[in-house]
């Protein structure tokens, strides 16, 4: 997104985001908290409310419109990317958010998802992952850890998940995120910086359906064990984590590997997070494991874990206009109905 | 040697071959030409799915017809006069569509051993020898060794690159049957090979080499001359149905003054128009080929929201895919174009040929009730207006509109008199540009007497709103599951498309009497074919009418009265009766259909004796 503000805005709190609807997720949805942070971090993007525009697919997540005084379209099941890429083809100076869900955006619309990435139009991809489908009350969906019992699932599931950020990765999206619903702070960051990067952000917001899939994020979230699961990404700063920043990550070739801190490494031996990294970043969305399971395993990370520069869908699309224009003039209609050859019927 | 020169008036030739050997561009130049002169013509390329079917079989055939007149000529014709035939498979697939006594020219080379076994003849057979043609008047030429004499001095050319200019041999030599000069293709190839002069060159020899074979051979007596035909004074051109499909959108937009942008996804038979309009940047139109069908509309909805006409075009099977898009579509009550290219169905059915089979679909074809209007184009050049009608339908009464076309006229020419561009009434279209002084909050589905609500896009101040496919309570647009709301709702959207037709022209009758026996009712591609069949049956003195449906939803508002004037209404469609439902079911008419489903157009030969037997029964 552009950061430059062309003309002073009228201060807006985040009360001016909220509209009239009654907010209808149920009681202690992580959504309530995603919601209540967008709000918060608008009036501080520098667009006008008018120049934003909230897309969402369907599914729980995709109620969010409703509740955002901006223009907003609740569209069909994992279209809204598809859309998206319609209006920001059409209006490239419009701010154009994606509200978007596990299934809506890597199962029926998984297509669009990464087609959209490759593009690299300038727009922000807010995935809201509860490994679960909240909406039609309680299958697996595509994030959902492999034996995971369902309604759909009573023996389990078979699915083996995606990993969405390593699909990002793997669309050439050109700024991958994680955040999750119970971190506000750390929330607050990751939006504003989705919407500073110019091109497609996809950020990856892990978010408790507390009806269904209670818990799934409890691990990284909870204060007793998120110090030791979690390692938060700074720029140019080494991988630590633990509860007394006393473990970090560090390469051993091209291995990663979990050191404790202290007697034989200091943080200058550790991996020095570097967002520009194609291949680190390759290599962050991999850190993946079950936390659940026994044995040794590597934190979740969480922040930027690659953003880079690409031309724009948008801006190359109208570039081509232009140099049409500047080549061969203004369309000229007349011109184009006659064609090149004609002939007379004399009455 | 002195030669007969004789005066036609009508001339059908179909040139088929190989889909290797060029017969669609052999065609287009013949067309061209024949057009400069300023003769009336019909075209209908008919060719297989396949790029390159095994060479020399039955499936690979591609055939060019052609029919050119001094007469008007709504159709490409019945059957042929003339078949040039490049080898055996052609002959067989075309021998049908030959006039009794017609020409045939057969390419020798294509009628070897090998050819004749791949076309499936039996053992020893060949049709040149065995006198199963002679009921033709059949002249044997070797083309291929011809081409290749003529190409003996281009010694850096091998062997297949001689052999593809085989169908310039033909082209010339129908050049000099036809007495016609070979400027406009020389300036064709210039253009196309212009940087490769080996290439050029060698394809100019061989043209001329076929028209000086014409006049040096004895193998032909006369020569042939189609005076210009006697058509409404004013400039024309060729054109093609998808092209003239695409100019119209483009018309549209500059008329409207709104951008167009085209979401689509690559389908025969609808390519052509993204391949057009991704051409006309200088209008400032967006071309987005999309990763799939459902892509395709839905970038267009993003469009049509942001303020921009957003279309899409496609054929059958897209359209099936799109048919959820199509429900929001109507749910948000924004302007949208969508264009089917209709073909052989169901399934992917036949790519290539020609069908009406999506009249149903474009009716019904959704989930919930879901009306949407629907309009048709009957001819090539009236693909033009017809797009250009539902860009307005879409944009002054906020929705989607199916645009049905269908492979015949999509790929069909014919002589267009072209508008003025100042002559095209200008698209009015209003944006809402913020609240008055009465409103304190905006309504986004607060309707004006045509039941059309506001077009207000994002960044307008003070109109920030919210849509989408959820139910929307009447005025507020909020989202509602009250049940007499829905009820509401759903009257209005429908009593929205309804009132249309307070803004479509009446229905007129193409020709005959306004009371009478029969009424032909056709919609689409069937034009032609009906209006050849109607002017006949009137030159004979009976009492027949045609009438040609544009607006198939809604129907003119006088199209019940029309259809009382008749004793009989017969339907003919290239479907299994699709117009015929609706018509009987909106009027309680007793239309009686005649349904051909192969492929190919209706010919005026058939509708004439089926209007004769409807005439004979009691």
């Amino acid at each position: 997104m552009s950061t430059t503000i062309q003309t002073p805005l009228p201060t807006l709190t985040a009360k001016d985001f909220a509209t009239d609807q009654e907010v209808r997720w149920c009681p202690g949805c992580g959504d309530y908290s995603i919601l209540a942070q967008v709000q918060k971090i608008m009036p501080g993007i520098g667009v006008p409310k008018e120049n934003i525009v909230i897309i969402s697919g369907i599914g729980c997540s995709s109620r969010f419109p409703y509740y955002m005084n901006t223009y907003g379209m609740h569209s069909i099941h994992g279209r809204a990317t598809a859309i998206a890429s319609g209006l920001k083809a059409t209006r490239p100076e419009l701010s154009v958010w994606i509200v978007t869900g596990d299934g809506d955006s890597l199962s029926i619309g998984g297509n669009h998802t990464i087609h959209l990435l490759r593009r690299n139009f300038d727009v922000n991809i807010l995935m809201f992952n509860n490994q679960i489908y909240g909406l039609t009350k309680g299958q697996y969906s595509p994030t959902s850890e492999e034996n995971k019992v369902t309604k759909s699932t009573p023996f389990g599931s078979i699915d083996h998940p995606f990993n969405p950020l390593a699909l990002a990765m793997g669309a050439d999206a050109s700024f991958v995120g994680r955040s999750m619903d119970r971190d506000p702070k750390h929330l607050q960051y990751m939006l504003t910086r989705s919407h500073q990067h110019k091109g497609s952000s996809f950020l990856e917001i892990y978010q408790n359906c507390n009806i269904f899939n209670d818990g799934a994020f409890e691990i990284f979230t909870e204060k007793s064990t998120k110090p030791e699961e979690t390692l938060f990404l700074e720029h140019g700063k080494p991988l630590v984590f633990g509860a007394s920043q006393n473990k970090g990550i560090r390469l051993d070739g091209l291995k990663p590997v979990v050191v404790e801190l202290g007697e034989n490494y200091t943080a200058d031996d550790l991996w020095i997070h570097d967002e520009r990294d194609f291949f680190k970043g390759q290599m962050l969305v991999r850190l993946f494991d079950d936390p659940n399971k026994a044995g040794l395993h590597y934190p979740r990370p969480f922040g930027v874990f690659f953003e880079t520069d690409r031309p724009c869908y948008e801006d190359v699309m109208a570039m081509q206009l232009e140099e049409a224009i500047a080549l061969k003039g203004k369309g000229d209609l007349d011109k184009l109905l006659r064609g090149r050859e004609v002939w007379e019927i004399a009455g | 040697m002195s030669r007969k020169e004789e005066l036609l008036q009508d001339v059908v030739i179909k040139f088929a071959g190989d889909s290797g050997d060029g017969m669609q561009l052999t065609g287009q130049q013949f067309t061209n030409n024949t057009a400069l002169l300023g003769i009336d013509l019909a075209t209908f390329p008919d060719f297989p799915a396949e790029i390159r079917a095994p060479i020399g079989t039955v499936p690979g055939v591609s055939g060019f017809q052609l029919r050119f007149s001094s007469d008007r000529v709504f159709t490409p014709g019945d059957l042929c006069d003339i078949l040039v035939a490049m080898n055996a498979a052609a002959l067989k697939v075309n021998l049908k569509s030959i006039k009794p006594g017609g020409k045939i020219i057969a390419n020798i080379d294509g009628f070897d051993n090998k050819n004749l076994r791949l076309a499936n003849y039996p053992d020893g057979v060949n049709p040149l020898e065995d006198g199963s043609l002679d009921g033709f008047e059949v002249t044997k030429v070797d083309v291929t060794k011809l081409t290749r004499e003529a190409l003996k001095e281009f010694t850096d050319l091998g062997t297949k690159e001689r052999d593809r200019a085989k169908n310039m041999f033909v082209l010339g030599l129908i050049y000099w049957m036809y007495n016609r000069k070979l400027d406009n293709t020389i300036d064709f190839l210039t253009e196309k090979f212009g940087k490769k002069d080996t290439i050029l060159r060698s394809n100019i020899k061989v043209l001329q080499a076929g028209y000086n074979y014409g006049d040096t051979t004895e193998a032909f007596t006369t020569r042939y001359k189609v005076e210009k035909a006697r058509m409404a004074p004013g400039t024309y051109r060729s054109i093609m149905g998808n092209q003239a499909l695409a100019m119209g959108l483009v018309a549209a937009g500059e008329r409207s003054g709104l951008p167009i942008f085209l979401g689509t996804y690559p389908i025969t038979p609808a390519s052509d128009i993204l391949h057009e309009l991704s051409r006309h940047k200088s209008f400032g139109i967006r071309t987005f080929q999309a990763e799939d069908e459902i892509a395709g509309i839905s970038s267009a909805i993003g469009a049509s929201y942001g303020g921009h006409l957003g279309v899409t075009t496609t054929s059958g099977p897209g359209m099936a895919l799109k048919t959820e898009a199509m429900g929001l579509a109507v749910m948000l009550e924004i302007p949208l174009l969508i264009v089917n290219i209709q073909r052989g169905g169901p399934s992917t059915g036949l790519p290539t040929k020609t069908e009406q089979s999506d009249l149903l679909q474009a009716y019904y074809g959704r989930n919930g009730e879901c009306p949407m209007p629907v309009i048709s184009a009957s001819t090539p050049s009236d693909c033009f207006d017809a797009a250009y009608e539902a860009a307005r339908i879409a944009v002054q009464h906020m929705t989607p509109v199916i645009l049905l076309s269908d492979g015949y006229i999509a790929n069909g020419a014919e002589p267009w008199k072209f508008p003025k561009a100042e002559d095209l009434k200008p698209i009015e279209v209003t944006f809402k540009e913020g609240l008055s002084e009465d409103e304190p909050k905006f309504m986004p589905y607060k309707r004006d007497e045509k039941l059309v609500r506001p077009w207000a896009v994002p960044g307008t101040p003070g109109l920030e709103h919210r849509i989408g496919g959820l139910e929307k309570q009447d005025v507020t647009g909020n989202v509602s599951y009250d049940q007499d709301n829905h009820q509401h709702m759903v009257k209005t959207r429908q009593a929205k498309v309804d009132k249309i037709a307070d803004y479509i022209p009446l229905q007129t009758l193409d020709s005959g009497p306004e009371k009478g026996k029969v009424l032909l009712l056709g919609w689409g591609s069937t034009y032609g074919s009906i209006k050849s069949a109607a002017l006949e049956l009137q030159a004979e003195g009976l009492e027949v009418s045609h009438a040609h449906i544009r607006y198939l939803r809604p129907f003119p508002r006088n199209l019940g009265e029309i259809l009382r004037n008749f004793d009989k209404v017969l339907i003919p469609e290239i479907n299994n009766g699709q117009l015929i439902k609706i018509i009987r079911d909106e009027f309680f008419v007793d239309a009686k259909g005649y349904n051909k489903i192969m492929g190919v157009p209706i010919t005026k030969g058939e509708l004439v004796s089926a209007v004769k037997q409807m005439l004979e029964e009691r």
